[in-house]
C-alpha cells in the first residue's frame, strides 16, 4: 500500500546532503575557476572622466582587466528591461559596466579576472577611477519634486505614472463616494527600505567548452530559464548550445530573480574570451550596494466610511522609491495598488502612482513584493476608522470583508500579470473568528488591565491580507520512470530552500502509486527542462505542482495502458500500489512498473537481462501495426504543461501582543498568531516553516531593518553589523492555525504559501503598539529611538 | 606558509600566504566547502567551526593561526559509520533547515552548546544560538530542533 503523501509531513529529501556539508552551493562549485572581482562607483552620482588600469597591471596573477571600452557592443549594452508596461515610459537600466556615468554606490565600473579572488580585490585596489562627482538625489520626494536629475533624459525622475480607479457599483469615482460620505479621514504612511537578504550572496560560474562552443553556467538564480535566454542573446550563441543550472541556492527571497545581472552577463563572456572557467561570487557590501532592495514607499490616503466602518471611497497615491534603475518594470508598485484591497469590498477606489528614480540601489521584488506596504496601508486604515468611531478594530473589518458567497469575487482592477483581479475562493469571516480565537482578542482587555495593574504596557494588533499567488504564465513537469523503476522528475523553475524537491515528490510518488523514495526531483536545470518561467510570487507548488501531476496523470495513463495489454485485463480494473500495476480483486495478475517502463521501449538490442524482456523476438507483439503505435513514444515518461488561467488568491490573518518599556521604549513581541490559508496543504510542516520564516523577516522589517542612506547617497549601515536582522533571540514564537479553502483553478486546489509570513508584519505591530502607546503609529520600521522620540512628541503636543 | 592542522580527525596540510582566512583555507584549499561565508565579517555565523572544540567565526581567523591544532568542520560531525549526529539527526526531523546555507554554523554551534549544557532552557537555547543569522526558518523550528537533539543525545548516552 502506498502511503497517502499529499498533506502529509513528510521529512525533507534536501535534508541529509545540506545536514553533511554536501551541498553544492554556486561557489562550492569549480575549484581551479579564474575568480572576478568588481571595481564599484563609491559616489552616488558621478562621470567617469577617465579609468586607468595601469596601476593593477603588476599584481602577479592578474588574468585581465575589463572596462566599458573593452567590451564588445552585444554585452556593452544596457540590459533587459524584463518587464515593459505601457505607463512604464521612462524604463532605464544599467549597463554591466558603466559607461560615462555612474547613478548609484556600488554600481560596477570595472571587472578584474584573476589567478584567485585575494588576488583579484588586490587588482580591483589599484584602478584608479577619475570621478567627476554630480549632485545626487537620494530621497524620493525631493526626487519627485524636482531634484537633481538621476537620468538626464528623464524629466522630473519619473519613470511611470498609472492611475486606476474602480468605481462604485453605481459608476460613482472614488472621490466623489468620498466627498459624500458621512466621515472622512486624510493621512499619509509610510515605509522605509529594507532588502531580501539572503545569506547566501549572488554568484555565477561559467564554463567555456572549447571544443563543443558550447556554455555551462551555473548561477544562484531563481530563474534559469530565464537567465540561460538572455546569457544566449546577449553573446550570440545558439540557445541549444547554453545551459544553465542553479544548484543549492542560498536563499533568494526575490533579489535572485532578477536577470542577467551584469555579473550574469560578464563572467560567461570573460570565459569564453579567455577560455578559461571564471567565478565570481558577490560578498556581502556587494550584496548590500549592488544588488536590490525594495520596499520604500510613501503613502498618502483619502478614506470615507459609514457609522459602521464600511468603507465606500478610498483614495490613495503612492511615491514609489525605485532606486537608479528600472530592470523589473513597476511590478512592485502595481501589487501594492492591486493588493492593497486585501479581503475587503470596498465601495469605490482610485489608485495613483509615481515611480520615482533616486541615486540608490535598484529596487525590485523583495518577498511580499509591495504587498507588506499596501497592507500597512489597508490596515491602519481600518485602525484609524475603528478609532474615529471608537469601534472595535475586528469589527470594523468584519463589516467590509467579502463574504463566502461572493466567490469568484471581481475587484475590477489589472493585476500584476496583466489578468483581472478575480479572487477564486477564500472565507475571510471563518478566518477572523479563527485568529481572533486564537490570540484570545475578547479577552485581551482583562490581559491589559491586569498588566497595566503591574506598571506594563501592552497593546494588541491585527493585519489581514489577500495574496495573490500563483502567476503565469506556465511551468513544466517532465516525469520519467526508468526500466529500474525509479522515478525521475524534473521542473524548469527553482529552489532556494522552499523544500520543492520533497514536495514534488509527494505529488509524484502519490499520483504513480510508488514509494517516495524512487523518486527524485530536479529543479532549475536547463538540461533537464529548457522552459520555465522562475520561482517567486509564490508560484511553485501551485504551477509546477499541477504540471508535475499533469506530466504524472499521463504517465499513469499509458502505463496502465502497457500493463492492461500484458495482463490481458481492462485498464479500468488496474490499481496501481507501492510501483505494482494489479488488476483489482485478482491477486495473481500484477506487472511492476519497471516492466512496464521496459516494455514502453521497444529494443532491438538486449543491454541487459531486464531490457531482453523488450527486444523483438521477446515481444514480438502484432504484427499489423508497428512497435511504437501511431501517436506514441517510446518510454513510460510524460511532459505537461500547467498554464494558470489567473492567480489564485491565498489569504490570512496575523496578530499579536505587544509589550512597550515605558522607560526605554523597548518593544517586544509578547505573542504572535498566524491564521493562513492556502488551499489544499501539500506538506504542512513545509508551510509552517514558509510562514515562520516570512513572518519573521516581516518583524525585521517592522522593527529593525533600514537601509540608512545618507543625503550623499552612502548606505551607511551596509554590513550585518549595521544591518539589524532579527537573531533567535528577537524573533517570538509563533503560533499557527490553517484553514484550507481549495482553489477551483488547479487541479490539486492548491495556493502558494512562500511570501505569506511576511505581507501584514509591519501592520500588526504598528498596530499593536499603537495600541499600548495611544500614539498614532504612521511610519515603519519603528525602532526604540524613533517610539521614544514618538512619546516626545506626543508629551509636547499634551 | 605551510600550515598543518587535524580536520576532522585528519591530519591535512597546504602552503597558503599569510593573509588567508581560516574559511577559505578549509574552502578552496582542504575542498571542505560544507563551511559557509556568509558576511565575511564575523556577524551571520555561516562560517562556525569548531576550533579545538570551541566554535569560532572561521572567516575572522587566519588559516597561519591555527598550525597544529584541531578543527572540526560540519563534515566531521556525523558518525565514523556516516550515521547524523544527534544534532543533525534533530534538525531534520524538526525541519529546521530550508535553504540551509546558514545551517552548518548552527550545527556547529549547537554542537558545542550541548555538550557544555545538556538540558538548556528555550532561554538559554535562544541565547546560545544569538551568534548565528538565519534568514529562511525564523528560527522556532531551531530552537524546537535544539530541544529535541538535547533530548537524543540524553537518550543515546
Amino acid at each position: 500500500m502506498t502511503a497517502k503523501l499529499f498533506g502529509e509531513p513528510v521529512g525533507r529529501r534536501e535534508d541529509p546532503r545540506l545536514l553533511t556539508g554536501r551541498g553544492r552551493y554556486l561557489d562550492d562549485l569549480g575549484s581551479g575557476a579564474l575568480a572576478a572581482a568588481f571595481v564599484r562607483s563609491p559616489h552616488a552620482h558621478a562621470r567617469i572622466r577617465d579609468i586607468d588600469v595601469s596601476g593593477a597591471l603588476d599584481i602577479e596573477g592578474l588574468v585581465a582587466v575589463y572596462t566599458f571600452e573593452d567590451l564588445p557592443p552585444r554585452v556593452a549594452e544596457p540590459l533587459p528591461l524584463l518587464i515593459p508596461h505601457p505607463a512604464l515610459a521612462h524604463g532605464r537600466t544599467a549597463r554591466p559596466l558603466a559607461k560615462g556615468v555612474v547613478r548609484h554606490v556600488g554600481e560596477p565600473v570595472a571587472m578584474v579576472v584573476a589567478h584567485d579572488r585575494y588576488l583579484a580585490e588586490d587588482a580591483c585596489a589599484l584602478i584608479r577611477v577619475d570621478y567627476e562627482p554630480r549632485e545626487p538625489v537620494v530621497d524620493v520626494e525631493k526626487a519627485a519634486e524636482g531634484g537633481p536629475a538621476v537620468h538626464a533624459d528623464v524629466p522630473g525622475n519619473v519613470a511611470a505614472h498609472l492611475v486606476q480607479e474602480v468605481p462604485s457599483a453605481a459608476g460613482v469615482p472614488a472621490r466623489q463616494m468620498i466627498e459624500s460620505a458621512p466621515y472622512t479621514l486624510a493621512f499619509r504612511l509610510d515605509i522605509e527600505r529594507s532588502a531580501p537578504m539572503p545569506l547566501e550572496g549572488r554568484g555565477v560560474l561559467a564554463r567555456w567548452d572549447l571544443d563543443d562552443r558550447s556554455l555551462r553556467v551555473y548561477s544562484s538564480t531563481q530563474t534559469s530559464t530565464g537567465v540561460r535566454m538572455a546569457i544566449a542573446a546577449r553573446l550570440g550563441l545558439p540557445l541549444p548550445s547554453v545551459e544553465v543550472i542553479a544548484p543549492d541556492v542560498g536563499g533568494g527571497f526575490g533579489v535572485k530573480l532578477v536577470h542577467p545581472w551584469p555579473e550574469e552577463v560578464l563572467v560567461p563572456w570573460a570565459a569564453m574570451v579567455l577560455g578559461r572557467e571564471v567565478k565570481w561570487a558577490e560578498d556581502r557590501r556587494e550584496h548590500f550596494v549592488a544588488s536590490s532592495h525594495e520596499r520604500g514607499q510613501a503613502q498618502f490616503v483619502r478614506v470615507g466610511f459609514d457609522g459602521e466602518g464600511r468603507v465606500l471611497g478610498l483614495d490613495v497615491t503612492l511615491l514609489h522609491d525605485h532606486g537608479a534603475y528600472t530592470p523589473y518594470g513597476i511590478i512592485v508598485p502595481i501589487v501594492t495598488s492591486t493588493q492593497l484591497l486585501g479581503p475587503y469590498r470596498i465601495g469605490a477606489y482610485r489608485v495613483e502612482f509615481s515611480s520615482v528614480y533616486t541615486n540608490t540601489v535598484q529596487v525590485t521584488p523583495y518577498r511580499g513584493a509591495g504587498r507588506p506596504q499596501g497592507v500597512f496601508c489597508m490596515e491602519r486604515t481600518m485602525d484609524r476608522i475603528a478609532a474615529y468611531l471608537d469601534l472595535d478594530r475586528t469589527a470594523v473589518r468584519a463589516a467590509n470583508l467579502i463574504q463566502p458567497g461572493e466567490f469568484p469575487y471581481d475587484q475590477r482592477m489589472t493585476f500584476q500579470d496583466g489578468r483581472p483581479l478575480i479572487y477564486d475562493s477564500g472565507d475571510y469571516p471563518e478566518s477572523l473568528r479563527m485568529i481572533k480565537e486564537l490570540i484570545g482578542w475578547d479577552s485581551f482587555a482583562e490581559f491589559r488591565a491586569a498588566a497595566a495593574a503591574d506598571g506594563r504596557r501592552v497593546g494588541i494588533g491585527i493585519g489581514c491580507y489577500v495574496e495573490g499567488t500563483g502567476v503565469g504564465p506556465y511551468e513544466g513537469g517532465h516525469v520519467q520512470v526508468t526500466s529500474d523503476g525509479r522515478v525521475h522528475v524534473s521542473t524548469g523553475l527553482t529552489s532556494q530552500g522552499q523544500g520543492h524537491e520533497t514536495v514534488f515528490a509527494q505529488i509524484a510518488a502519490g499520483e504513480l502509486g510508488v514509494p517516495l523514495d524512487r523518486v527524485s526531483v530536479v529543479t532549475g536545470d536547463t538540461r533537464r527542462l529548457g522552459y520555465a518561467t522562475g520561482t517567486f510570487a509564490s508560484r511553485a507548488a501551485v504551477v509546477s505542482g499541477s504540471a508535475i501531476a499533469l506530466a504524472c496523470r499521463k504517465v499513469r495513463e499509458k502505463a496502465l495502458r502497457i500493463a492492461a495489454e500484458a495482463l490481458e485485463a481492462d485498464p479500468a480494473d488496474l490499481v496501481v500500489e507501492d510501483g505494482v500495476i494489479r488488476v483489482a480483486g485478482s491477486p495473481g495478475a500484477a506487472i511492476e512498473l519497471a516492466t512496464v517502463a521496459t516494455l514502453a521501449n521497444p529494443l532491438r538490442y538486449a543491454f541487459d537481462a531486464e531490457a531482453a524482456r523488450a527486444t523483438q523476438f521477446a515481444a514480438p507483439g502484432d504484427p499489423d501495426r508497428p512497435p511504437i503505435a501511431e501517436g506514441e513514444e517510446p518510454g513510460l515518461e510524460g511532459r505537461a504543461y500547467y498554464s494558470p488561467l489567473r492567480s489564485t488568491f491565498a489569504s490570512g490573518m496575523h496578530a499579536a501582543i505587544v509589550e512597550t518599556d515605558p522607560d526605554t521604549a523597548e518593544i517586544k513581541i509578547l505573542r504572535y498568531a498566524v491564521v493562513h490559508d492556502c488551499g489544499r496543504l501539500i506538506n504542512p510542516m513545509i508551510v509552517e516553516g514558509q510562514i515562520h520564516g516570512g513572518v519573521a523577516q516581516g518583524v525585521g522589517g517592522a522593527l529593525y531593518e533600514r537601509m540608512a542612506y545618507d543625503s550623499h547617497g552612502q548606505l551607511r549601515n551596509a554590513s550585518f553589523m549595521d544591518f539589524l536582522m532579527p537573531y533567535a533571540t528577537e524573533i517570538p514564537h509563533i503560533e499557527t492555525a490553517h484553514l484550507e479553502t481549495p482553489s477551483p483553478l488547479n487541479p490539486l486546489g492548491v495556493k502558494g504559501a512562500g511570501e505569506a509570513g511576511v505581507i501584514p508584519v509591519a501592520a500588526v505591530i504598528a498596530g499593536a503598539v499603537e495600541d499600548a502607546e495611544g500614539i498614532v503609529i504612521d511610519r515603519m520600521p519603528l525602532s526604540p529611538s524613533d517610539l521614544f522620540r514618538l512619546r516626545e512628541e506626543a508629551a509636547r503636543r499634551r | 606558509m605551510l600550515v598543518t592542522l587535524t580536520v576532522n580527525g585528519v591530519r591535512r596540510g597546504a602552503s597558503v600566504p599569510p593573509r588567508r582566512l581560516l574559511s577559505d583555507f578549509l574552502r578552496h584549499d582542504l575542498a571542505l566547502t560544507g563551511t559557509h561565508v556568509g558576511c565575511e565579517h564575523g556577524v551571520c555565523g555561516c562560517c562556525t567551526v569548531l576550533l579545538d572544540g570551541e566554535p569560532v567565526r572561521s572567516c575572522l581567523t587566519f588559516a597561519v593561526t591555527v598550525d597544529g591544532r584541531e578543527v572540526t568542520t560540519v563534515e566531521g560531525l556525523a558518525r565514523a559509520d556516516g550515521e547524523m549526529s544527534p544534532v543533525q539527526r534533530a534538525f531534520a526531523e524538526c525541519h529546521a533547515l530550508q535553504c540551509g546555507f546558514c545551517t552548518p554554523g548552527f550545527l556547529c554551534a549547537v554542537t558545542a552548546l550541548l555538550r557544555d549544557d545538556p538540558a538548556p532552557s528555550e532561554r538559554q537555547v535562544r541565547e546560545g544560538i544569538s551568534g548565528n543569522l538565519c534568514r529562511c526558518t525564523g528560527y522556532q523550528n531551531i530552537v524546537k530542533a535544539v530541544h529535541r537533539a538535547a533530548d537524543l543525545i540524553a537518550e543515546e548516552s
